[in-house]
């Protein structure tokens, strides 16, 4: 047994011993532990260093309220965790934490020199210095000061572990397992509406675990807690979730659980979820978060050993451990006397109870006496001695001036309560300030959310107990015998006889924000909360200000002399404790990250060692290389194959939209420019498409099967969008209209055949239409069979050879594929990709949507003006064409360029300017668009838009490259087979 | 009182008793030459430059809450000016010029650190247009270069480039001269030296109304503390601008959403430069503090709450994790909301408005902290000439009107 | 996540089953006024949005539902919807919004 285990007392498995290490030391604990209160109880109070100065610090709390004692745990396989508190931390058999932000060791640290100069660093000091000489800021002074920082150690492998997330509803979630959660549960249970009921820590109870004592209805408090927990773990509607925190409470009653699944199990294998998300749904919330115990500011409150009142009894009481052997008690409220009274019937020496008041309840001093304990009232502690460990305490009487040193290796403190008002404030329910316990609690909810319990101010068991089942919708009222939680005083600064000047009074133990960097801040000027926090940086460590936002709050409001309420109170951030960043990404990592689309013909492609491309969220076949072929040889042969051949493709991804009804050619005419009237059955048309601002928004081919009926086409990155935008006009704007729309991306595989052998390929496959040039010519569209399956049939070309698009059911489309390109062999038919469909296009000047456009172009700019009807009065974007922006002079405008060493390919992107031999900042007239090897042509090839373009033709502009200018003359930009006489082979 | 290391040594000997304010809260007196209306970064700032560059020091900055608790003390505090258009190219770059320097001139340390701001690619139209960008930078003076997959490895060590990733890195944009500020600090800077100059700088004083007079031209602003008699009213009030400009008839092409970004716990250093990944929506730095200092999205809906969504975090937090896999075991320490204005191309307005003595700087979008020096002094600079400088000048309201939009989203839009 | 009540579904659904799409009641005009107009009118229409503070008419698109259209009244400060209705009803009166909030 550890030095400091008290047999008897806590919730722990004594019997279960629990080696650890920390710092590479061996320790033991037992089986209920947190780490820090096995470090308590092998006397080690010392267990981090703070953020600024370094300074050695022990830990003050006993949950997630923690400032001080953070540590890293290291699990194995690049698994460590930074800036874990040791008081939330399950002790497991082989544990391995270290303390941080400490060289080479916690008890000697080198970065404890800021602590010696911390006279020079107060708040904002950065702000006034650093500054000369100009040069040293870049080189020296930002660079020491980023590698000073951090807290825990940085990352340094890849997390293997997996999380998860869910989501759940309930008609009443409850948060916080402490009386009034479990009386809440308990009550809302009775109604038959689905209860969650979920607590941070791993054993539910809350105070009542640090309260043995106590007795609820007669009973002792765990063993009411005990079956009031049977009670609900019996109830079919009550899902019961402990290691579960509620971090964040958003909006429609939406609460994110986050629990914690593995952390507590030794020796945890890489594989199932480390922690899960819930997000739930809740009919009512009820928050029971309970209230965090206030340190008392004074000199030399950040030793170590120095703690809250109510940890100290949490640790004696949950975990049998003793803080010391000799606890002397500071406190300006009377709730600390039951922690000491609880210690010093657990024989744990009380040298000393020193209380800011002159008078206290008679009450408390009749039970101090019975123990022996001196009482020191209307005194304050003025200092506290020891290095790594308190040894002593000064003890200060301001009325005559009297000081004495006291001897103890504890100190606990209590200034107070602070209400958690973190959920109902994330809920943005209003607060209000109760001067009786100089605290804010909520006032009006603004979602359907009460407060219960000590976070709403209601303090004591019994008092906790009703709140809860009245919440619950129940009217039980409690007996308890506890003692008297009573009353307290807050006072803004404690006497001292020491010149505030060279005190060292914490407010945020781990920012190491001091009552005089308050004082400061407000001297200069920062006046308001969300100042003071800004400029000391109270309240933003890892702990939120749980400990200190009130502290500071109250120093901030005497320094400017206004009442409390008038400062107001930062505000409450989600998460209510840090959350793992994996537990809120969930399952969505790599290649879950985002789905990826695939085509029926996906397959295929993969099995011939394709190259894929991601465009959007799909992956598309880029090239197809044979073995030793690099992607420029792979996209020449497959450009030259389909130019004198035959080249297959898949074209699956493009959208499709079938666009029925009476009125469907009247809606084609409003959300395209072309005119859709004179387009007969059977044919197909080029459609491009606005926005109302009348820049380029997408196109397609779009062939109409009957009077009533279009199949209309989108690019790949665009369906969605334009799904949404045709009907959004035709729900909101064109409602006159009779038309339905419908998605069909996916209903249709799409195979793309180009090359002089096309048609000479399909002709045997396809049924019920005549395929002779006469009877199917270029642009037109028929439905029948091919290879036995129903088919769409477009005579188009996005490559200026003999062309067809081949529509088929999804389900088929592999099976259709393969057949095609089995029988193609005797055409060499040979499969390519995206980039080959793009330099085919390029070399017959088609344009792609968001390539040779950026959203800024109109039809006019990409050299289109056939595309616009100049009949129809009306179509999305027609208005804009005409604002003076868009007819000015000096557009850009879509040409060809062919450079002058046909051999120089030029970036996409590049800038191209009228005189190369100005100096920067240069003026741009234009960017090439696209720009390929064209094969075909034995040169390249490039679309730029050009400022003026078309007027420019055949001059010679440059395109000004890293160390070398390129020339290029702008042309028209069709650069292969410009009279179209290919798509007539026979 | 100057600040100095000098300074800071001689007031710790005396106990820091002596700094005096930083910047006076003043009542307001009767009228000024120009009213300010928003005391953030961008208001501050053209105030300092009023009284500073432009010779005018009777003015008043107006601020309905605390000074610089917008936008100013919610963004992610990143600066580059690798910017497509030659329009935003010239009023980010001119920023940069300010920031750099800044520190010295205000006397008041902002700690810009230029570690670098670099920009993935992770499909082929993103390399396009990250290339476009890279080469319309070089020939306007703007530093940004292109990397391989294997040099933004070595610039950066912790990236993954392996190309079996569901969004692998095939590149990357490195603008050198961009990074981060102490955001706070700019707004504290800009207040302390403009008070310094005699600007009055008058904080919990919500302006009500703006008062017109019957030639149409401004008279000043109703506020929370009374009439406010001006020549000249600049309004730099982001998210609310629709809002004060109702106040004076006017409505403007603009639209506020929620933008929620977030820190982690502090660890050691790790992450060298600023990390942007607009196909994965990742926006990451690690500040001088050592928490990851994170950027979310915007909630799809208007919204003045400053109050986020959980998805929004969740896409955000998965976006992290996919490009940094060593980060998925930090943890997320502390979120908020802003709200940004957002006009119809995304790029500011900045400039004259139709109503005489009225000038605004609004539109920034998700970018106005990287802006605030430029947009500051360009705002300053029009309200002293009563007409915009040639740089602020294509960043006007009648853009709307004939269809010159500077939209850089769109110039950056998914391909085929 | 905002919970969104469908006037056509009658249901309320998460946020994620919606998209966003605007101000409401703004409506384009014909092509007759569309010639009539000018170029500044024609941009007020594109691109004027009240942003309004407080009560906000506007669309959303239940998407990954029933595929329709509606319009809301939110409150963009709490971001609380007051009702939601279909496209071709009036946009409500301050009144009945008022009596809208009351129940």
């Amino acid at each position: 047994m550890t030095k400091f285990r008290r047999p008897g007392h806590g919730n722990v498995d004594v019997s279960k011993t629990l080696n650890f290490s920390f710092d590479g030391k061996s320790y033991q604990g037992v089986q209920g532990d947190t780490l820090a209160s096995a470090l308590l109880a092998n006397g080690v109070h010392l267990m981090g260093r703070s953020f600024k100065y370094h300074r050695p610090r022990g830990v003050v709390g006993a949950g997630s309220e923690e400032p001080n004692a953070l540590v890293a745990v290291d699990r194995g396989q690049g698994r460590i965790t930074p800036n874990v508190r040791a008081t939330s931390l399950e002790l497991y058999d082989g544990l391995k934490a270290n303390s941080q932000n400490r060289w080479p060791n916690l008890k000697t640290d080198i970065g404890a020199f800021n602590n010696t100069f911390s006279m020079f660093f107060p708040a904002g000091f950065y702000n006034k210095t650093f500054k000369w000489p100009a040069s040293f800021w870049d080189k020296v002074y930002e660079p020491f000061i980023r590698n000073m920082a951090g807290l825990g150690p940085a990352p340094e492998h890849p997390d293997p572990d997996n999380y998860a997330s869910t989501y759940g509803h309930c008609e009443t979630l409850i948060v916080g397992a402490g009386p009034s959660g479990i009386a809440a549960a308990l009550s809302a249970a009775r109604n038959g509406g689905r209860v969650i009921l979920c607590d941070e820590n791993p054993e539910l109870g809350g105070s009542l675990l640090s309260t043995p004592g106590v007795q609820i209805e007669g009973k002792f408090a765990l063993d009411w807690l005990a079956k009031s927990l049977e009670k609900l773990r019996k109830t079919e509607n009550v899902r019961v979730m402990s290691r579960t925190t509620a971090i964040g409470y958003f909006h429609d009653n939406f609460v994110a659980l986050a629990e914690r699944l593995t952390d507590h199990i030794p020796g945890v294998e890489i594989g199932p979820a480390r922690e899960k998300l819930h997000r739930i749904r809740a009919g009512k919330v009820i928050l029971a978060q309970g209230a965090i115990e206030r340190p008392l500011v004074f000199n030399g409150n950040d030793r170590p050993g120095v703690m809250l009142a109510s940890s100290a009894q949490t640790y004696l009481g949950k975990y049998g451990v003793a803080v010391g052997n000799e606890v002397a008690v500071f406190t300006s409220h009377d709730s600390a006397y039951e922690a000491a009274f609880n210690l010093s019937d657990s024989n744990i020496r009380i040298p000393a109870i020193v209380d800011i008041r002159e008078d206290i309840r008679t009450d408390l001093k009749e039970q101090a006496e019975q123990r022996g304990i001196d009482l020191f009232l209307g005194s304050a502690v003025s200092k506290t001695k020891g290095k790594h460990r308190i040894k002593s305490i000064e003890v200060f009487y301001p009325n005559t001036g009297s000081k004495q040193m006291i001897g103890c290796d504890a100190l606990i403190m209590s200034g107070g309560w602070t209400p958690s008002l973190h959920l109902w404030s994330h809920s943005k329910g209003g607060i209000k300030w109760d001067a009786d316990l100089a605290a804010y609690i909520p006032d009006q909810a603004n979602e359907n959310c009460v407060s219960v319990g000590a976070c709403n101010g209601d303090f004591g068991v019994a008092a906790a107990l009703n709140a809860g089942t009245k919440a619950g919708g129940g009217r039980k009222k409690f007996n308890t015998n506890e003692f008297d939680f009573g009353t307290g005083i807050s006072l803004d600064t404690l006497p001292n006889y020491i010149d505030t000047s060279k005190q060292k009074a914490f407010v945020d133990f781990q920012n190491d924000v001091t009552e005089k960097d308050i004082k400061l801040a407000v001297r200069e000027g920062f006046k308001s909360i969300e100042h003071v926090k800004r400029y000391t940086t109270n309240g933003m460590a890892t702990d939120q200000g749980k400990t200190s936002n009130l502290n500071a709050l109250q120093i901030a409001a005497k320094a400017v002399d206004q009442p409390v309420e008038k400062v107001g109170l930062t505000t409450f951030r989600p998460p209510y404790t840090p959350t793992t960043f994996g537990a809120v990404a969930g399952y969505r990592n790599d290649q879950l990250f985002e789905v990826t689309r695939k085509t029926p013909i996906d397959p295929w492609a993969e099995a011939q060692k394709v190259v894929f491309e991601p465009v959007g969220i799909w992956r598309r076949a880029w090239y197809f290389p044979k073995k030793g072929e690099d992607m420029h040889q792979a996209v020449a042969r497959e450009c030259k194959a389909t130019r004198e051949s035959l080249g297959i493709f898949d074209a699956s991804t493009l959208g499709k939209i079938e666009v029925v009804g009476p009125d469907a050619a009247k809606f084609m005419n409003l959300m395209y420019t072309n005119p859709w009237n004179a387009l007969k059955t059977g044919s197909c048309r080029y459609g491009l498409m606005l926005r109302e601002d009348g820049y380029i928004y997408d196109d397609g081919v779009v062939g109409r099967l009957a009077e009533d009926r279009f199949h209309v086409t989108t690019t790949t990155g665009g369906a969605p969008r334009v799904y949404r935008h045709m009907e959004d006009y035709l729900q909101t704007e064109f409602t006159e209209l009779d038309v339905w729309l419908t998605s069909t991306t996916e209903q249709w595989a799409v195979i793309a055949l180009n090359g002089p052998n096309a048609r000479k390929l399909i002709e045997p496959f396809v049924e019920g239409i005549d395929l002779s040039r006469e009877n199917f010519p270029h642009m037109a569209f028929r439905e029948g069979k091919i290879c036995g399956v129903p088919t769409r049939l477009f005579r188009v070309s996005f490559s200026g050879e003999l062309g067809f698009e081949i529509n088929i059911p999804a389900h088929y489309g592999r099976a259709v594929w393969e057949m095609l390109f089995e029988a193609g062999q005797q055409y060499d038919i040979t499969p390519y990709g995206t980039e080959t469909m793009h330099v085919l296009r390029a070399e017959k000047g088609f344009i792609i949507v968001g390539q040779d456009t950026d959203g800024t172009v109109t039809p006019f700019d990409a050299g289109m003006p056939w595309a616009v009807s100049k009949k129809k009065k009306d179509f999305v974007g027609k208005r804009s064409l005409a604002r003076p922006d868009l007819v000015a002079e000096g557009r850009k405008q879509l040409v060809g360029l062919l450079t002058e060493d046909p051999n120089v390919v030029l970036e996409e992107g590049a800038q191209i300017v009228a005189d190369p031999d100005q100096p920067i900042p240069m003026d741009m007239i234009g960017h090439v668009t696209s720009s390929y090897w064209s094969e075909a042509l034995g040169r390249s090839i490039a679309m730029a838009l050009v400022k003026d373009g078309v007027n420019l033709t055949d001059t010679d502009v440059y395109i000004p490259m890293p160390g070398q200018t390129h020339t290029a003359r702008i042309t028209a930009p069709v650069f292969y087979d410009p009279k179209g006489e290919r798509l007539n082979v026979v | 009182m100057k600040y100095s290391a000098r300074t800071l040594f001689s007031q710790a000997l005396k106990g820091h008793k002596n700094w005096p304010e930083q910047f006076p809260n003043k009542e307001p007196q009767k009228d000024y030459d120009v009213v300010i209306v928003g005391a953030g970064g961008h208001g501050l700032g053209a105030a300092y430059y009023l009284a500073k560059k432009y010779g005018i020091t009777n003015v008043a900055v107006v601020e309905k809450g605390w000074l610089g608790g917008g936008n100013t003390g919610r963004n992610t505090t990143i600066i580059r000016s690798n910017y497509l258009f030659d329009e935003s190219a010239g009023i980010y770059d001119h920023a940069v010029d300010l920031w750099d320097g800044l520190s010295q001139e205000l006397n008041y340390n902002v700690m810009f650190s230029k570690r670098g701001v670099l920009m993935l690619a992770h499909n082929v139209h993103d390399v396009q247009s990250f290339q476009r960008h890279v080469h319309a930078n070089r020939l306007n003076g703007v530093d940004n270069k292109w990397l391989t997959p294997e040099e933004c490895k070595k610039f950066l060590p912790i990236l993954d480039i392996s190309q079996d990733r569901r969004y692998p890195v095939m590149g990357g944009a490195l603008q050198m001269r961009a990074g981060t500020a102490r955001h706070d600090s700019v707004a504290w800077g800009y207040a302390r030296a403009a008070s310094a100059l005699g600007v009055d700088i008058i904080q919990n004083c919500m302006v009500t109304g703006i008062r017109r007079g019957k030639d149409g031209a401004v008279e000043g602003v109703e506020t929370q503390k009374g009439f406010i008699g001006a020549k000249k009213i600049g309004v730099s009030a982001a998210g609310n601008t629709s809002v004060v400009m109702d106040m004076a008839g006017l409505r403007f092409p603009l639209e506020s959403y929620p933008l929620q970004a977030l820190v982690s716990e502090p660890v050691k250093p790790v992450l060298n430069c600023v990390v942007m990944s607009n196909a994965v929506h990742a926006y990451i730095s690690q500040s001088d503090k050592g928490e990851l200092v994170i950027g979310a999205g915007t909630d799809q809906y208007t919204s003045y709450s400053q109050r986020g969504a959980l998805h929004i975090l969740e896409h955000t937090l998965m976006s992290i994790c996919e490009i940094f896999p060593i980060f998925k075991r930090q943890r997320m320490l502390r979120s908020w909301g802003g709200i940004v204005d957002v006009t119809p191309d995304r790029s500011p307005i900045v400039g004259k408005t139709p109503v005489p003595g009225l000038y605004v700087n609004c539109g920034w979008g998700t970018g106005g902290f990287k802006a605030t020096p430029g947009a500051a002094d360009m705002l300053a600079y029009t309200i002293a000439h009563d007409a915009p400088h040639k740089i602020n000048a294509p960043f006007n309201l009648d853009r709307f009107v004939g269809g010159r939009l500077i939209d850089e989203a769109a110039a950056a839009a998914v391909a085929h | 996540m905002l919970l969104i009540h469908c006037p056509h579904c009658n249901e309320e659904r998460p946020e994620l089953e919606f998209a966003y799409a605007g101000e409401a009641h703004i409506v384009r005009p014909n092509e007759a006024e569309q010639a009539e107009m000018s170029d500044a009118d024609w941009s007020k229409f594109m691109f004027i949005r009240d942003n309004i503070r407080g009560d906000h008419a506007e669309r959303w698109w239940h998407a990954h539902g029933c595929n329709m259209f509606f319009n809301a009244i939110r409150n963009t400060v709490t971001d609380k919807f007051t009702m939601t209705y279909k496209v071709c009803q009036k946009r409500p009166t301050e009144h009945q919004i008022k009596v809208a909030k009351n129940d």
